[in-house]
Formats: structure tokens, sequence, C-alpha cells
């Protein structure tokens, strides 16, 4: 299945010329894919998963501007950046339901807020943002998002299928029971949460790259939260090709109507969530499940 | 004394709330040996579980495994150790399949267990397949005391495991307890049933508002003018 998704994704670009938008669907796909791993996997929603992206873009360019690094090896730090940040965070974990979605989503706008800070102007660009146009390789950074892409994939399908994946679904059932089967509670969820920190990062970090002029707004925008969110419900958390089906599908759908006639988009897209919260609250793909068909 | 003690429980007390729930409990357990814990609806029994079991933590005391001290110790931890409970409601993955439970535990629990066996023992190999949520609350309590064998405990805490149960089922419960302390297994049995508890067992203590009321036999217990007090009263 990895290799099918690779494939199109390195096929895609010789028979359909708009390769940013190919290369923006495969960013959403990382993204809703990586907030799947926390979501799908531990039932903590992180309203403020953007933070993690712009962590990672932010880290990858000061590391391409101050250190000369190259790009590449840039965008890894980008993920580390972002890991980095959910250490700091971590202790948002203790927090449930939607104390830990509005908690994290604060401190994403703090992130936001101290980058866009005019006064750190001389470091991050403050308001202008950051220009990494040095080091612009549109090519790279497409097939760097792809490995990117097939990365948090595969991680989600060893969630499924590994010893691993079988304590975090105990966990999500019921936790003290999962802590009387001997999980490390706390432990599995820290990995989780760094992890999926991490594919944001590494996202924001390759999106970076390949855009090379942003102003902190465009890797910051919680709409890129949201996107991901609604993504990943859409085709369905907790399995491996939901949050793929689902962002392919729906940023293509933004594309053909969102950027023509936004206001319809917006209609449609309210329309959907309303739907989807209503009738498919396990997405798309839990129709195949509901006639029997098993989805990985 | 306390080095050849398998637990030990010294001044353990919680609060919830300001309002102490278990106050200055201490007791200790060879081994194979099988404890009987009665008391009053809220006289702390469970909370007694749910300290030892590291599910609470303490406010007051010590407790200890073998010699060690345990009771700052995560939950998880200690059932690595050899510590495990079933629950008054029991709480399986409901989800997932009765094997599934037990699978989860024998992977976890930190030891090799023939969980085939343990479905056996607990009378629950013919539902292995089935979704634990689809059982009944008694064979729920059973997966229970399934997913706590997994782990290969040394002490086991069973909480009201007989209410609901029929004579029948009551004496194979019994046999079942009586052949795991024959084990070495140690076992507190939480127990409203004093008929269930006499079977298994004729050392009992007494909790009443969260105190130590009797340490004894079961028929002392019933003979002592305080307790029968603390019953009727409660
Ligand atoms: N998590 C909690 N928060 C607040 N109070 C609690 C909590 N758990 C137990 N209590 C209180 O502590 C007291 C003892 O409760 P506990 O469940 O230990 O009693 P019990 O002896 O097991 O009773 P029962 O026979 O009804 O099961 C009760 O008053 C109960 O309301
Ligand atoms: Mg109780």
């Amino acid at each position: 299945m990895l290799v099918v998704l690779g494939l199109a994704f390195l096929a895609l670009p010789h028979v359909y010329a708009n390769q940013s938008l190919l290369f923006t669907m495969m960013t959403f796909i990382a993204l809703a894919q990586g907030l799947n791993l926390l979501y799908g996997f531990t039932g903590y929603l992180p309203f403020g998963y953007v933070g993690f992206f712009g962590a990672g873009a932010y880290g990858m360019s000061l590391l391409v501007l101050h250190a000369g690094m190259p790009a590449l090896l840039a965008v890894l730090g980008g993920g580390i950046a972002a890991a980095a940040v959910a250490v700091i965070l971590g202790p948002l974990l203790r927090l449930s339901g939607a104390y830990f979605s509005i908690a994290n989503l604060a401190t994403s706008q703090i992130l936001y807020l101290v980058v866009a800070n005019p006064a750190l102007s001389p470091v991050t660009g403050g308001p202008y943002g950051l220009k990494i146009e040095r080091v612009f390789a549109p090519e790279a950074a497409y097939l760097t998002m792809l490995a990117i892409m097939l990365i948090a994939s595969a991680i989600a399908i060893f969630f499924r299928v590994s010893r691993f994946g079988l304590g975090l679904r105990a966990m999500t059932e019921d936790r003290v029971s999962a802590e009387m089967a001997g999980i490390d509670i706390v432990r599995a969820r820290l990995i989780v949460w760094l992890v999926s920190a991490a594919i944001a990062g590494l996202a924001g970090s390759a999106y970076a790259w390949s855009i090379s002029v942003y102003y902190p707004q465009a890797v910051f925008g919680l709409q890129i939260s949201v996107f991901a969110i609604v993504f990943a419900l859409f085709g369905g958390v907790g399995t491996v090709i939901g949050p793929i089906v689902g962002a392919a599908a729906l940023y293509a759908l933004y594309n053909a109507i969102g950027i023509t006639v936004p206001q319809y988009f917006e209609l449609i897209y309210g329309f959907l969530i309303v739907v989807l919260v209503l009738f498919l609250p396990d997405g798309v793909l839990s129709l195949l499940e509901r006639r029997g068909i098993r989805v990985l | 004394m306390s080095s050849e003690a398998l637990i030990e429980l010294k001044g353990v007390g919680k609060r919830f709330n300001g309002l102490a729930v278990v106050q200055d409990l201490g007791f200790s357990m060879q081994a194979g040996e099988i404890l009987g814990l009665v008391g009053p609806n809220g006289s702390g029994k469970t909370t007694a579980i749910n300290l030892i079991s590291g599910v609470y933590a303490v406010d007051a005391g010590e407790i200890r495994l073998q010699g060690q001290r345990i009771e700052r110790l995560a939950a998880f931890r200690r059932v690595h150790l050899g510590i495990n409970r079933s629950f008054q409601v029991p709480k399986p993955f409901r989800a997932m399949t009765v094997a599934e439970n037990v699978t989860v535990a024998a992977e976890f629990g930190g030891s090799k267990v023939d969980t085939k066996q343990i479905l056996d023992d607990v009378g629950l190999a013919a539902d292995r397949d089935r979704p634990a949520g689809a059982l009944t609350v008694n064979h729920q309590k059973m997966l229970d005391l399934a997913r706590a064998l997994a782990t290969s405990p040394k002490l086991l805490l069973v909480d009201e495991i007989g209410a609901g149960l029929n004579p029948g089922e009551l004496a194979s419960v019994a046999d079942l307890l009586l052949a795991l302390a024959r084990r070495g297994i140690a076992l507190i049995v939480v127990e409203h049933l004093l008929k269930f508890l006499n079977r298994i067992t004729d050392r009992v203590i007494v909790l009443n508002a969260g105190r130590l009321l009797f340490e004894g036999t079961l028929a002392q217990a019933s003979a002592h003018p305080e307790v029968v007090a603390a019953f009727l009263g409660g």
C-alpha cells in the first residue's frame, strides 16, 4: 500500500502539471496522518497541531540561515525542534478531553506570537517571516515530503499491527485496566506525542523548504490544524488509509471549488462536518467496515 | 517477621476531600495465604485495594512487597513486581475479544504465561473470540481475574467477585481461589458473602469507617460485639 502511495506521487507530476498542488496535498496527507497517530491511537485531539508544523518550519529555516546547515539535514533538525517543543508541552498530556485540545491550541498561538514578535526580527524575521530561497530546490523538497508522508503512514501501520499498538488500544479503551495489564501509560503516550509532533515538524520543514519565502501566518495558520483534523476525521482516524483518503479527497475538493468559489466551499465544508459528526463519526471508511470489509 | 512477609502495610491512610476513607491500616500476609476483607458499605475496602494496587496514591503510611517499599510506585510497576487485582465493577477492554484482553496482560505484564490455560481456569475458554463487552457482568469479573492472572501475580486482590453468582458458580469460584492459593498466590478477598468467605479462609480483617476494627477468624468476628454493631449500624 505504501508502495502504491509512493509510486502515485512519483508518477503524478508527469501527468499532472500542477506540482505545487500535489506537494500541498502530500503535506496535508502527512499532517492528517501525523495527527491520526496521536488522536486515532491515544484519543488526544491536538487543536494546536499546527504549532509543531510551524516549529518545524522555523527550526529548519533558522538552521539553514544561522547555522548554514544543508537543507535536507535542516529538515531533520526541524523535526527534532518540533519534538523538543512537544517535550516541553509534555505536561499537557495530563489534561483530558477538551482541556487538552484547548491548552494545545493556546500553546500553538503563543509559539506563533513569539516568532512573529517584531522584537525578535533579527532572529525569526518577526512579522515579515523568513527567506531561505538560497536553498530553494522544489524537486528535492517534493521527494522529501513524499518520504515524510510514507514514514508517517508506515508508523500508522506499525501502530495497527504491533504489540505497542495493542497497548495503545488497551489504553484508549480503559486507562486503569491498561495499567493493570502492566502498560506504562505515561511512557507510551509520550512516545506517541513526540512521534506525532516530529511528523508535523518534518512536514513543516519540507514545506518551508519548498515555498522558501513565507510569513509566520503561512506555517502557523489555524486553518492548517482545522484541515488536518477534518481530513483525518473524514477518512477515519485509528486506521492507516483513512487520513490518506480523507486528505486526498477533501484537498482535491478544496482545490476544485474552494479557490474559485470560496463561499460555497465553506458551505460544503460546514455541511460535511455536520454530516460526519451526525452520521459517520468514524469516517467514510467505516462505511466499508460496516459491509464487513476490514480496513487497515 | 517483616522480611518474610509477602505484603506488609503500616499506617496506611487515604483522604478524599479532607475525609479520611482509610486510616492507619496495617496488616501483613504470607505467600499462599487468603485474607478476607469485610466491612459495611463505604468502609474503605475497595479503597484499600486501590491503594495496594497503586490505582490511588497513599496519603500516609508504607506498603512493602517482600520487604521493598512500593507505595510510591506507579501501578504498572507494582503489576510487574507481582500485584494485581480484579474490579468490583468489572473493567474489561470491551471492544477487544476475551482472548485479546488476556493477551494484552500477558504481553505487557512482564512474565511468560499460557493464556489458553488461564481462560480454561476461569471458565471462559468457549468465549475466547467474543467481544468482552458482550459478556455478562459475572463473566466480565472472571475476565478481570484472568487478565490479572496473565501477569503472574504473587498477590491477587479480588473485589466482590461473588456478588450475583448462584450457589454452583460460587462453589467453583471458591475452588478456583483455593487452587490459586495452593500455587502460592496470596489473596485478599473482599466479600459481603460470609458463607463464601468461610469456604476459602478463616482469617479476616474487618474495616469500619476506614479503620481496622477487628482481625482474627470469621467465627470470632461474628461473636465480636463491635463487629456485629458495625454491620447492623452500617
Ligand atoms: N475516588 C473517590 N473520590 C471520593 N470519594 C471516594 C472515592 N472512592 C471512594 N470514595 C469514598 O470512600 C468511601 C469508601 O469507599 P469504598 O469504595 O472504599 O468502600 P467499600 O468498602 O468498597 O464499599 P462497598 O462495600 O460499597 O463496595 C466511600 O464513602 C466512598 O464514597
Ligand atoms: Mg467496594
